[in-house]
């Protein structure tokens, strides 16, 4: 009796020491509730290598551009030019490489570089002409759309057979889209708790005035949080391409990256506030998505019930932390 | 002599400065307004008469109205994306609920309006309650009503909207006095912009609202009841979101993208009607005007015969540069 209550405890402190995000817990529920319901009501193949890594896959370009996502969230901005971004990489990748590998470097070079403009036209607009971020975002991402659909009103060129391996390749078992969300999800942990820019972007999200008096130039600290972030937007769109072989100005709006990759953030406990979260949550987030996408597919769930359940799950999800804060929700 | 010589340039210095300072606390939103307005007369002399201002404003009705019950959201210190979708809800479950017999009309507005006050109610909730941020909360209620109209439907508009369900969005009223055919919608508008006025600007509720908006900490100290202050706003914006689906039904008939990107339209009118984003400032007046600039903005691109993408192209801009310049003058009052 008393040693299954010390072990029981042992158990609870190596779990605490873990400090593992309350959000996995949810999410193994809705994935041990998904293998139930699958056993019953369908095949019974939730547990199948090929479905799990389906589920991994499918999570990667949210994934990828939601970190970028959980960056800026932090530092109490937001970012929703992020879907625009993505369309505009996508169609230029596939544009400018017209099938011929040896454009492939001097493309994706300059697409980061494309990217990398966005997200300092957004921090410069939110830091210097103070505007709100939600509005200022908005605003570019309809600039980059007008832009995107003056000039491509379809799929335009295709990307070379070989930079399809992104999407497609795997080094030996591990898909390299994996490797690749592995990859951004472990710097963007680096970036966040381990470098003096993470530890300043926690600090101008929690209270931009009082970092501000201390001696944190928190602009720059914002700018580049934008920055990141829009990096990986291409990162997302290169991918998405990669995959589909050519892009369109739809790709990134259809995908609803931009909501997805907050809700994603905010259901991996990022606080819309700002100063708190991090990317493990985010992840778990993403796969949360990934995982009700996959048992409403094994289901054969109605498309639209799709989406009241996702909605549902998402403010679920959200409100099983929230309900127990002390702050006033906005 | 001598001393009128000295008085007069002082008291006309008074008047001037009385007059200019006047002139500084006109909201930049109404010259703004002025000015587009102008220019599309310029380029189509119709829309400066008396039918084509009104057919401007009939067009315009539904986006100031959903404008104004943003307006109460975010002066309470939230946003509400759902109401995009509520306008698409209503318009494809009102077709299905007549299905062309007129006398199911007036039941199917009121079950809209019922449906309007739940869905505010619900967002209210998980705001106030669940502590939710209101983004993710009418997030997951975009979703939500998204999915739901559409499974309800089947996935394509059914059914029709008979002519006295459409009277609302587009119909007029005969032999008005000065003009002949006054549009309904405009009617409508004028209605629910003066009950938002007085709402908002002569009743304790709008000034608790903006107190919540403000700070939600200090308002519950002075013995406001934030959640319900809070949950009434949301309740205000969606049930203005039925009312402004109704006209958009009414007017453009049964589309599954009938409300599509409005949630962001009317936000953005908001905020150039000088509403703040995060809570405790914005007036009536001004988001209305903010509305009629976006859809007069919406006009001339298309007048100056720049191809859609491009429209939306200077949209944004425009809208960062509003807000940006509010922002700096705000800046420069302190």
């Amino acid at each position: 009796m008393t040693t299954t209550t010390v072990t029981a405890n042992g158990l609870k402190k190596t779990i605490q020491s873990l400090r593992i995000p309350p959000v996995y817990f949810f999410m193994l529920a809705i994935f041990v509730l998904g293998v139930i319901l699958d056993q019953i009501f369908a095949r019974g193949q939730m547990l199948t290598p090929s479905i799990l890594v389906n589920i991994i896959i499918r999570s990667v370009a949210l994934g990828i551009v939601a970190i970028g996502q959980t960056v800026v969230m932090i530092g109490a901005s937001i970012d929703l030019s992020v879907a625009y971004t993505i369309s505009l990489t996508a169609v230029l990748s596939s544009f400018l490489m017209q099938g011929d590998p040896a454009r492939v470097p001097m493309t994706v070079a300059l697409v980061f570089l494309i990217g990398a403009v966005v997200g300092l036209v957004n921090g410069l607009i939110i830091t210097k002409l103070k505007v709100n971020p939600f509005i200022a975002t908005l605003g570019t991402g309809l600039v980059i759309k007008g832009a995107l659909n003056a000039t491509f009103s379809n799929f335009a060129g295709e990307v070379p057979a070989s930079f399809q391996t992104l999407g497609y390749g795997t080094i030996g078992p591990v898909p390299i889209s994996v490797i690749i969300l592995v990859g951004v999800a472990v710097a963007g942990w680096f970036i966040l708790s381990r470098t003096k820019f993470g530890a300043h972007l926690y600090g101008v999200g929690g209270n931009q005035e009082v970092a501000r008096l201390s001696g944190l130039r928190t602009d720059r600290v914002i700018i580049v949080a934008h920055i990141i972030c829009s990096l990986t937007a291409v990162l997302t769109g290169l991918f998405v391409v990669s995959r589909l072989r050519s892009g369109a100005p739809w790709i990134g709006p259809d995908g609803v990256y931009d909501l997805e990759s907050i809700a994603a953030t905010v259901v991996g406990g990022t606080a819309l506030s700002g100063g708190r979260g991090g990317v493990a949550g985010t992840i778990a987030g993403v796969l949360i998505f990934g995982v009700l996408d996959t048992i409403f597919n094994q289901l054969g769930m109605d498309t639209f019930l799709k989406s009241v359940l996702r909605g549902a799950v998402i403010i679920l999800a959200v409100a099983s932390y929230t309900i127990r804060s002390k702050r006033e929700a906005a | 002599m001598a001393q009128a010589t000295t008085t007069s340039p002082t008291r006309e210095e008074t008047v001037l400065t009385r007059l200019w300072g006047w002139i500084r606390r006109i909201p930049p939103i109404f010259p703004v307004l002025i000015v587009i307005f102008l220019a599309v007369g310029y380029l189509n002399p119709n829309f400066l008469t008396t039918p084509g201002a009104l057919a401007f404003l009939r067009r315009a009705a539904p986006l100031a109205i959903l404008a104004i019950g943003q307006l109460f959201v975010i002066a309470s210190g939230g946003l509400d994306l759902s109401v995009g979708s509520l306008v698409t809800f209503v318009v494809i479950g009102s077709a299905l609920l007549i299905d062309n017999d007129p006398n199911k009309a007036m039941p199917a507005i009121l079950i809209m309006l019922g449906i309007g006050v739940l869905v505010g109610l619900i967002n209210g909730i998980a705001v106030a309650y669940f502590k939710i941020p209101s983004l993710i909360a009418t997030l997951g209620m975009l979703l939500m009503l998204k999915g739901a109209g559409l499974y309800w439907t089947g996935g394509a508009p059914r059914g029709y909207l008979t002519d006295n369900f459409r009277f609302f969005g587009r119909g007029f009223i005969e032999n008005f006095p000065l003009v002949e055919r006054f549009p309904v919608p405009v009617l409508i508008l004028l209605a629910v912009g003066i009950a938002a006025y007085v709402i908002f600007h002569m009743t304790n509720l709008g000034r608790s609202i903006l107190a919540v908006g403000d700070n939600p900490t200090a308002s519950r100290l002075s013995g406001i009841h934030v959640r319900k202050v809070r949950i009434i706003a949301f309740i205000l914006s969606s049930v203005f979101a039925i009312i402004a689906g109704i006209m958009v039904g009414g007017f453009g008939g049964v589309t599954i993208i009938a409300g599509d990107g409005l949630e962001l339209q009317a936000i953005s009118a908001a905020v150039l009607g000088g509403a703040v984003l995060l809570g405790g400032r914005g007036s009536v007046p001004n988001v209305i005007a903010g509305a009629l600039t976006l859809e007069a903005l919406f006009n001339l691109l298309n007048l100056l015969g720049l191809p859609k993408p491009l429209r939306d192209a200077v949209q944004g801009l425009i809208i960062i540069g509003a807000v940006a310049y509010t922002a700096l003058a705000a800046r420069r009052r302190k």
